[in-house]
C-alpha cells in the first residue's frame, strides 16, 4: 500500500454554493454534467409520477362504487389515456434513463458521457414531449375552443385516431409528444451504449463490469429497435392525419391490424426496456445486503441477454383476440413461455445469492424482498396469459391490467424505490430515515396487494377494462371499493417517501462516501460526487473493485 | 492508512495485462444510431411490401415507375468517392480529400434531383400523389424518408466540403469524417433496399 499516492482532489462544486439562485438555475439549464442531467430525468419523472398518479386516484374514485358520476365518460377516456402514456413515456422511461445517467458513468469509472451535449439535448426534448401532451388540455380543440386531452386509449389503436373519428388536435399532441419522447429515448440510449463500450476505466473488462451497466447495455440496445418502429409508426399516424396518406385508414384498403403489429412491436419490448434497470437495481443491491458476491455473474449477463432478443419475439400475444391463425397462435404462445426460462434464471440466480448470506433488512434490502416476491407472482399470472385460449378468455379484461400493473408497479417501482433508498446517501450525502423508509414500505406494499390482488378479481368474473362505470350486482362491487381504498394507501406511502426525502436532505445523518460497505466504484468518491467524479482514473482488475482494496490479503482477481 | 479514504487508494499503478484501448465513441454513437434508422427504415418496407397489389385504385406501380438507373448509379459510386475522401485525408492529402468530397457532393446531388424528376413526372403527369392510394402512401413516404436521409448527408457533406475548401480539415479530423462516410454508406445502403422493394419486387 505505500506506493498507492493520496489523490488531493480540488472540488470545485463545492464553492457553488451561496451563489445568486439566477447564476444556479443557469448553470442547472446549460449542464452538460450527467449527474445533473440524471438528477433532471429523475425529478421530472417524479413530477409525472404524480401527475399520472393523480389520474389514477380520479379513476378509482369514478370506479369505486356502481352507476358513479363524479366524472363523464369522455373525461374518464382521457384519464385513462393521459393515465398509460404518461406512466410509461414520461415517467418509467425518464427516470430509468435519470437513474442509468446518474450511475453507469460512476460505476464504470468514466468522467462524463460520451456525448454530454446529446445528453443534455435528448432530455430537453423529452421534457419538451411531457409538457406538449399536456399542453393538450389548453390546446387541444385549436385556438378557438378550451382543450381536450387525446383519448385514444395509450396504444390509440386504427382507425380511432384518424381525423374522423378524432377531430381537433388533441391525437395529435399525443402523437408528437410520443414521437418526441421517442428521439430522446434514442439520443440517450445511443449515449448509454457508447458510454459502456468506450468510456470504461482501465482494467474493467466487459467480464468485470458491474451488472447495472450491462443491464442497461441490453436495455439501450433493445431501446434501439424497439422505440424506432413507434416512432416510424407516429410519423405514418401523421401522414395520414394531415397528408391524408391512407396507412391505418380501412376505408382505402389500409389496415388496422397493421397499426397492432407496429405498436405492440415497439409495446412487448417496452416492458424490458422498463424492467430491465429494475433487474439491475436488484442486481447491485441485493449482494451489498447479503454480504456476498452475486451468484452466477455469467448467467446473469447471459440471461439479460437472451431476455432482450426473445423479447422482440413475442409482441402478438397483445394480439391474440384479433385472430392470427393456428401458426402465429402457435409460435408466439411458445415464444413467450420461452421467456420466463431466462427471467426464471434469474430469480433463481438472486434467491441464490441471499442464501446463506449475513442478510441486512434495510430498507432498500426490504424493498427487494418485496420486489422478488411480487415480479414472480407477475411473471405467473403472465404465463398464464400468454396461453392463447385462457388469453381469449381474459384479453381486455381488468386480469390483465391486474397483470401488468404487478410488473409495473410489484417489480419495477418496488425495485426503484430501493434504489431510492440505496443511492439516495451517494447523490446527497445524507442518509434517509429508516424508521420513515418502512413505514414507507408497509403502507405501500399493503395499498399494493389491496389494489392489485383484489383487481384480478372482477377480471375474472367478466369486467372490462376502460369502462367508465358499470351496473350494480354483479359482484365487482366490494372488489372495487377495496381496489379504491388500496390506492389510498399506495398514495399516502408515496407522501411518506417524498416528505423522507425532502426532510433526509436536510436532516439526515451524515452518509460518508461508503454507508453500506459496497464494492462498485461510485462507493469510492465523495457524496456527492465532484463534478468530474475521478480525480484520478481508477484501475480495476476484478468485478468488486472496493473489496479488493478493503481487503488486499484475499482479492477478488485470484478467485475470477 | 486510516486516515486515507477510499478514493485515494485506488491502485492506479495496478498491473493492466493488455494496452487498455476502446474504440472510438463516434464509430459506435453512428452505429446505434444506424440501427435505430434501420428500425424505421424496416417498419417502413414492411409497410411497402404488405400494401404492394392492396390499392383500391390506380395507378399502379408497373404503370408509371421506371427504373431509377442513372441516379442510382451516381448515388452508389458516391459512397466510393468518400471512402476515398477518408482514405486521403488519412494520409494527410488534403488535395485528394477535398476533390472526393467535391464529388460525393456532386453525385448525391445529381441523384435528389433525379428523385425530384421522378417526384414531378408522377404528381404532374400520372397525378400519383400520397392521397391518391395504398401505392402513392407507401411509395411517396418510404422513397421520401430516405430522400430526407440524402438531405441531412448532403448538408453534412457540403458543410465539410466548406471547411475544407478553407482549409480547416486537418489530418487529425480523419477519424471524425470516418463517421459522416459511416453514415453516407447507411444511406446508399438503405437504397438499395428500397431499390430493390420499390422498382424490382413491388413492380
Amino acid at each position: 500500500m505505500t506506493t498507492t499516492p493520496v489523490l488531493e482532489a480540488i472540488d470545485e462544486t463545492l464553492e457553488t454554493q451561496g451563489r445568486p439562485p439566477l447564476n444556479v438555475i443557469y448553470e442547472w439549464l446549460t449542464t452538460v454534467d450527467h449527474k445533473k442531467i440524471g438528477l433532471m430525468y429523475i425529478v421530472y419523472a417524479l413530477i409525472f409520477l404524480v401527475v399520472g398518479g393523480f389520474e389514477a386516484i380520479l379513476m378509482r374514485i369514478q370506479l369505486a362504487i356502481p352507476n358513479n358520476h363524479f366524472v363523464s365518460p369522455q373525461v374518464f377516456n382521457q384519464l385513462f389515456t393521459m393515465h398509460g402514456t404518461t406512466m410509461v413515456f414520461f415517467m418509467g422511461m425518464p427516470i430509468l434513463f435519470g437513474v442509468g445517467n446518474y450511475l453507469v458513468p460512476l460505476m464504470i469509472g468514466a468522467r462524463d458521457m460520451a456525448f454530454p451535449r446529446l445528453n443534455a439535448f435528448s432530455f430537453w426534448i423529452s421534457a419538451f414531449a411531457g409538457m406538449l401532451l399536456y399542453f393538450s388540455y389548453i390546446g387541444g380543440s385549436g385556438l378557438y375552443a378550451a382543450g381536450s386531452a387525446p383519448d385514444v386509449g395509450w396504444f390509440a389503436y386504427a382507425p380511432l385516431t384518424s381525423k374522423v373519428f378524432s377531430p381537433g388536435h388533441s391525437t395529435d399532441y399525443w402523437t408528437l409528444a410520443v414521437f418526441l419522447s421517442g428521439v430522446g429515448s434514442i439520443g440517450t440510449a445511443l449515449n448509454i451504449v457508447t458510454t459502456i463500450l468506450c468510456m470504461r476505466c482501465k482494467g474493467m473488462k466487459m467480464s468485470r463490469m458491474p451488472l447495472l451497466p450491462w443491464l442497461y447495455l441490453v436495455m439501450a440496445g433493445l431501446v434501439f429497435v424497439a422505440v424506432s418502429p413507434l416512432t416510424a409508426a407516429q410519423i405514418m399516424l401523421t401522414l395520414d392525419r394531415y397528408l391524408g396518406a391512407h396507412f391505418f385508414d380501412t376505408q382505402a384498403g389500409g389496415s388496422a391490424i397493421l397499426w397492432m403489429h407496429f405498436f405492440w412491436i415497439f409495446g412487448h419490448p417496452e416492458v424490458y426496456v422498463l424492467v430491465l434497470p429494475a433487474f439491475a437495481f436488484a442486481n447491485e443491491i441485493i449482494p451489498v445486503f447479503s454480504r456476498k458476491a452475486m451468484f452466477g455473474y455469467p448467467a446473469m449477463v447471459a440471461a439479460s441477454v437472451s431476455i432482450g432478443f426473445i423479447s422482440l419475439s413475442v409482441w402478438a400475444h397483445h394480439m391474440f383476440t384479433a385472430g392470427l391463425g393456428p401458426a402465429g397462435n402457435t409460435f408466439f404462445v411458445f415464444a413467450t413461455m420461452v421467456i420466463s426460462v431466462p427471467t426464471g434464471i434469474k430469480i433463481f440466480n438472486w434467491l441464490a445469492t441471499i442464501w446463506g448470506g449475513k442478510i441486512i433488512f434495510a430498507v432498500p434490502m426490504i424493498f427487494m424482498i418485496g420486489f422478488l416476491f411480487q415480479f414472480l407472482i407477475a411473471g405467473l399470472t403472465g404465463i398464464m396469459l400468454s396461453a392463447a385460449p385462457f388469453n381469449w378468455q381474459l384479453s381486455a379484461s381488468y386480469f390483465v391490467v391486474a397483470h401488468f400493473h404487478y410488473v409495473l408497479v410489484g417489480a419495477i417501482v418496488f425495485s426503484l424505490f430501493g434504489a431510492f433508498y440505496y443511492w439516495y446517501p451517494k447523490v446527497t450525502g445524507r442518509m434517509m430515515s429508516e424508521t420513515l423508509g418502512k413505514w414507507h414500505f408497509w403502507l405501500f406494499l399493503i395499498g399494493f396487494h389491496l389494489t392489485f390482488d383484489f383487481m384480478h378479481v372482477p377480471g375474472i368474473l367478466g369486467m372490462p377494462r376502460r369502462i367508465y362505470t358499470y351496473e350494480a350486482g354483479r359482484g365487482w362491487d366490494t372488489l372495487n371499493f377495496i381496489v379504491g381504498v388500496g390506492a389510498i394507501f399506495q398514495a399516502a406511502g408515496t407522501l411518506v417517501l417524498v416528505y423522507n426525502m425532502i426532510h433526509s436532505y436536510y436532516k439526515g445523518k451524515e452518509a460518508g462516501h461508503d454507508p453500506w460497505d459496497a464494492w462498485t466504484l461510485e462507493w469510492s468518491v465523495p457524496s456527492p460526487p465532484p463534478s468530474y467524479n475521478f480525480a484520478i482514473e481508477p484501475t480495476v482488475s476484478s468485478r468488486r473493485p472496493l473489496w479488493d482494496i478493503k481487503h488486499p490479503e484475499d482479492p477478488d482477481a485470484d478467485y475470477e | 492508512m486510516t486516515t486515507i479514504t477510499t478514493a485515494s487508494r485506488i491502485p492506479i499503478d495496478g498491473p493492466v495485462e493488455t494496452p487498455w484501448k476502446l474504440p472510438y465513441r463516434g464509430n459506435i454513437g453512428m452505429a446505434c444510431l444506424i440501427i435505430a434508422e434501420s428500425a424505421i427504415f424496416i417498419i417502413f418496407v414492411v409497410a411497402y411490401i404488405y400494401y404492394i397489389g392492396k390499392s383500391l385504385s390506380g395507378p399502379t406501380p408497373a404503370q408509371v415507375l421506371e427504373l431509377p438507373i442513372f441516379g442510382t448509379i451516381c448515388l452508389l459510386s458516391s459512397s466510393i468517392f468518400v471512402h476515398f475522401a477518408v482514405s486521403s485525408l488519412r494520409k494527410d492529402n488534403l488535395r485528394g480529400c477535398t476533390l472526393n468530397l467535391a464529388a460525393t457532393v456532386l453525385l448525391g446531388t445529381i441523384f435528389l434531383a433525379t428523385t425530384a424528376q421522378e417526384w414531378y413526372h408522377l404528381i404532374h403527369d400520372e397525378g400519383l400523389t400520397i392521397k391518391t392510394n395504398l401505392f402513392g402512401t407507401t411509395y411517396y413516404s418510404l422513397v421520401g424518408l430516405h430522400a430526407t436521409h440524402v438531405v441531412v448527408g448532403l448538408i453534412m457533406l457540403s458543410l465539410t466540403l466548406g471547411l475544407s475548401l478553407t482549409g480547416h480539415v486537418k489530418e487529425e479530423h480523419s477519424e471524425k469524417l470516418e463517421v459522416l462516410s459511416l453514415y453516407w454508406h447507411f444511406v446508399d445502403a438503405v437504397w438499395v433496399v428500397v431499390f430493390l422493394v420499390v422498382y424490382v419486387i413491388g413492380r
